[in-house]
Parts: C-alpha cells; structure tokens; sequence
C-alpha cells in the first residue's frame, strides 16, 4: 500500500489536533506516514500511532525552528522524490498553506488548499471539497499533475482511532538550511485560553461591546465555555484586542464546533473567517444584522444583558 | 532600490461571485474589479520603503506587476495614482485559467526581467484566498521568503520583519533581495490624491505578452494547471435558525440551546 506523508504540527513535543485529524484522513488513502521536523518525536510517538500512523520520519535537527518555512518543504520533496507517496497532507493554516505551496513548486505538483473533506474518486484518488466565496459554493477538485498536495482546514474531520506502530524512521535533510532566519519569538498574552485555530469553541466579540472595558464580557464569557477568544475587525482595528485574535477575510479563519458572535452584524468581511463553523449561535441588538441570517439560534436584544445571564446560567448549570 | 508590488484585481467581495458552467473558473466579467484590499497595503508599504529610501538619498523605484485581464489596468491605474512610479501588464488571453502554480512561474519570468531587490505582496487574494503565491514566487526566485510581515524594516541589506504567528510573532531577518508578504496590520493604505490621479496618467504601463516574457504557453492558463474542479453547486442558504428577542429571558434560552446542543 502507497504511503500518505501527513506533517506534524507539534510544540514542545506535544501534537497538534489537527495532525490526529490529518492521520484518520490519510488512512482513507494509503498508510500513514508522519513527518516530524525537529526533536521531542519520541514525546508524539504514542500520539501518532493512536490515530493509525505506521511510520514516523523523523529529521531532528533542531535547525527547523530557526528558518521561515523553506526547510520543511525541502525535506518533505526529499521523501517524496525518495518514495512517490500517494497523497501529502498538510495542515491548512498560513504556515502549512506557504510550505504546500513551496513544495507544490520543488516537486512540480498540483496543490489544494483549504480542504474541508477528501473522498476517492473510482480510481481511488483524492477528491477534495472546499466551501468557497465565504461558504456560498462548494467545490470538488482534484490534483492532475504530480502528487497530490492538500492542505486540509483544522477541525473539518473527527479524529478517529486506529491502531498504527508509529515507527520512528531517521532521515535528515540533504543541504545547507538557508533563506529567511528566525531571531525570536514573541507570545503575545492569551492565558490559559486555547488557541482560537485549534480551539472547539470560539468566542467572538464585535463592535457591539464598545470598548476595550466591554469586551472583558467576551472573555468571561469564553472562560466559562473553555473557548478561545476571536474578534471582528472593527475590534482589532480600534486597539480595544489584539490583532492575533481577529476572524475574518484578513484574519484567522475558524472553524470549530461552536462559534459564538456577541455584538457582530456579520459583514461578508467576517463571514468568510467562521461560516463553515458547525454551529452558529449569535447576540445582537439588531434584528437586521446579517449574521441572524448564519445563526442556528440568534438572541436579539442588549448583550450587557443577555451574556451576564448566559454566564449566570452557566455557573448554575455547572453545579447542578 | 528597485521596488516590485504585485497586484492582482479581484470581484468585489461584496458582489455575488460565481464560477462559470463553461469551464468552472471564476466569473470575473459580471463583477466590479477592485484591487485586492491586501495588496493595497502592500503598495503602501513599498511606497513607505521607498521615501524612506530617497530621504537617505538612495535611489528607489516602485515598479507595479499585475497579471490579468483588460480590466486589470482599472486596478493598476489605481496603484499609480497611490504614488507607484511604473507598471507591467502581464496581459494575454493564455493566461486565464492559470492556478497558483502557473501564475508564480508567469510572475517569476517577468520579474526576471524587471530585477528586483524587494518584492511584496498581499498575503492572500480575496478570490481564492489560497495565501501561497508570495511563498511559490521565493521558491521560484531562489530569495529568502519573509512573509506574513506585520512590520518590515530594511537596513541595508537587510530586511527584518515581525511575522505573525499563532501565538503572537517571530522576528525573521534575511538579506535582500527577497519576497515579502505583509498582513492588514502593518500600515494604512493612502488614498489617491487628486494630483496623484491627474500624475498616473502619464506614468509608463508596459504591457507584455506570453511571448514578451519568455513564458512557455504550456505551463499556464487552463491546460497548465496543477489542479482541476471535478464539480461545484451552489450551497442552498442555510437552514434560517431559531431566533429570539430578549424579554428578560434571552441568557436563559440561550444556555438552555447550548445545554441541548451539548455545550455546557
């Protein structure tokens, strides 16, 4: 059976969730083979084999955290130049998006980005679906040239588990690392929160809250759910949240299982960042807004009065 | 210091876009053409570089590229009026239909011609939102990649920049040339100034051909592409939810809908 390479999102050995969604997908395809960039892989070892991956290359050179991106794809057209898999995954956030797309250029193959499902055509394929023009149209596509490369948007598919060995594989990268150095890296503040990508539930405050005061309510609120906290332009623009946090068109795009937009009228700038959420649930005091038309439950009316009651109820629930 | 800005017109988001039954490539006919708002900023950052440039009396120079159609120019008369210097027009009918991996080859070609020490671009177009081109083209020109630049610096040779990151942003330095790619974040796009409107339209637009460029007709457009639709329908509106108006009890209906959706 063709291998499927699937690369690892990791931090201080720990695996991203979108690797495990990742994994389950490969298996529709091949056997799973992950690709590890950097140390701590025997730490994602059991991580990996619990989602089905047979085999991890793992390239522990710590060197992979000091450039921007470039040796990643070039390790991973080494391994597909070296075993012709039959599909590479990649998680579709910015970063995954600039390494598919440098590999798609070594390896001279066609790339799909922002994936939310990949089915096998009669030849057993991947066929990709993608939601597009802020959700308005779905679109299958294929790759015809080369290896197939996808990059797959986090939380479209469950993790499933499979039994898998997750044998670790040595390789290292032929070449000097070279192009863009990374001298540092600043965290901005967000607490215990989760990441807004990685998170199942995300909270979003919009102009609504009215000030940067205001918006703790949008924090609150998140803390109680265990979400992570997005906002809308018009938020990030007036300074009253950082920038990392904005959803929308030049934002992050999310996708989780619950999306929350308090005080958010749902301009298509902030539609295209989280209409492929699961479930919509949106606060107002306009019954026009055009989010109403998105949300699978709307409230209209003050959100300084709807969310304290949400929080109360929340706590309520919780003890009982 | 020889600037190059790509530009790339796009619908209006706000327009209703469709893809063509004919072939299943975006329908950019039907709808207004605006510059992609990413590259806006983009320009503004290569105008920023160059005045500061020309304070420190060093020569600079902003240089447009824009692959499209006809109607691109509207969006490429709109760069100059912002205060760019000049502008090619990658412009032939070969090239519709051309995916990510065709048009960075397309633009490569031509920025071979031009030179470059600084190339930047918008970090996604609105249309496709793929954000790989900046990438395809640092691979392709063999440059140090600085991409997703909520901050850019040059001091010298070398450009220093804040790339955001999930967690916040790393600090990226490389030596020029190279190919940025810059976020909303990092400036606020200009307005056209009368003068600057009355200015741009005398300023050069060189427009090229496939040929002009030493573009092999194979690898672009249509045929050329990496990828190809399978099929595509338009997503019925969603199913309209259940929306109440707060009497007093809004907090409550809503924890007891997430409390049946299994949220708390």
């Amino acid at each position: 059976m063709a291998e499927v390479l699937v690369l690892a999102e990791h931090a201080d050995g720990e695996v991203k969730k979108v690797t495990g969604e990742l994994i389950t997908l490969a298996r529709r395809f091949g056997e799973p083979a992950v690709v590890w960039t950097g140390p701590d892989a025997e730490r994602g070892q059991a991580r990996c084999a619990e989602f089905g991956a047979a085999k991890i290359y793992v390239d522990a050179d710590p060197g992979f955290d000091r450039h921007v991106v470039a040796p990643t794809a070039a390790l991973l057209a080494q391994l597909v130049r070296a075993g012709s898999p039959a599909l590479v995954l990649i998680a579709g956030t910015a970063e995954g998006k600039e390494i598919a797309a440098r590999l798609a250029v070594k390896v001279d193959s066609g790339l799909i980005t922002d994936a939310v499902d990949l089915t096998a055509d009669a030849e057993g394929n991947p066929v990709a679906e993608q939601s597009i023009f802020g959700g308005s149209t779905v679109v299958h596509s294929r790759v015809k040239r080369g290896t197939p490369i996808v990059a797959v948007r986090p939380h479209s598919v469950t993790p499933e588990p499979a039994p898998g060995a997750a044998e670790l594989s040595p390789v290292s990268l032929a070449g000097e690392a070279d192009g863009a150095t990374i001298t540092g890296r600043v965290v901005a503040e967000r607490g215990e929160r989760p990441d807004l990508t990685e998170a199942s539930i995300v909270v979003s405050g919009g102009r609504g809250t009215g000030s940067p005061e205001g918006f703790g309510i949008i924090e609150q609120l998140a803390d109680a759910l265990g979400a992570a906290v997005g906002a809308s332009r018009a938020v990030t623009d007036a300074g009253w949240y950082p920038h990392q946090f904005q959803v929308g068109q030049t934002g992050k795009t999310v996708s989780p299982q619950l999306y929350m937009a308090i005080g958010i009228s749902g301009a298509i700038q902030h539609r295209a960042g989280m209409q492929t959420s699961k479930t919509i649930v949106a606060v107002n005091k306009d019954p026009e807004a055009p989010i109403f038309e998105l949300a699978d439950f709307g409230v209209v009316g003050d959100l300084f009065k709807v969310v304290p009651q949400l929080l109360d109820e929340i706590a309520r629930r919780k003890q009982l | 210091m020889n600037i190059v800005v790509c530009v790339k017109q796009v619908p209006d988001t706000a327009a209703d876009r469709k893809l063509r039954a004919s072939d299943s490539t975006l329908d950019r006919a039907s709808v207004d053409g605006l510059i992609n708002e990413l590259d806006e900023y983009a320009i503004e950052e290569g105008l920023r570089i160059a005045e500061a440039q020309r304070e420190a009396g060093a020569e600079a120079e902003v240089t447009v590229l824009s692959m499209g159609p006809d109607k691109a120019a509207e969006s490429i008369r709109k760069a100059l009026s912002m205060g760019a210097d000049k502008a090619v027009h990658l412009l032939d009918d070969g090239l519709a239909g051309s995916d990510a991996l065709s048009t960075s080859y397309a633009l490569a070609q031509v920025l071979g011609q031009t030179g470059f020490d600084l190339v930047i671009c918008g970090s996604e177009s609105t249309d496709a939102r793929m954000g790989v081109l900046p990438a395809m083209l640092a691979e392709r020109l063999g440059v140090p990649q600085v991409s997703l630049a909520s901050k850019v610096d040059i001091d010298g040779q070398m450009i220093r920049i804040r790339r955001v990151s999930d967690e916040g942003y790393h600090e990226v330095e490389a030596s020029l040339p190279a190919v940025v790619s810059v976020v909303e974040k990092i400036n606020e796009p200009r307005y056209p100034s009368f003068k600057g409107i009355m200015a741009a339209k005398k300023k050069p637009v060189q427009t090229l051909t496939l040929a002009d460029a030493g573009i092999d007709p194979a690898a672009v457009g249509l045929a050329g592409a990496g990828t190809e639709v399978v099929d595509f329908t338009r997503r019925p509106p969603r199913q309209a939810g259940v929306i109440v108006k707060d009497e007093g009890d809004g907090g409550v209906k809503a924890a007891d809908f997430l409390a049946a959706q299994k949220f708390i």
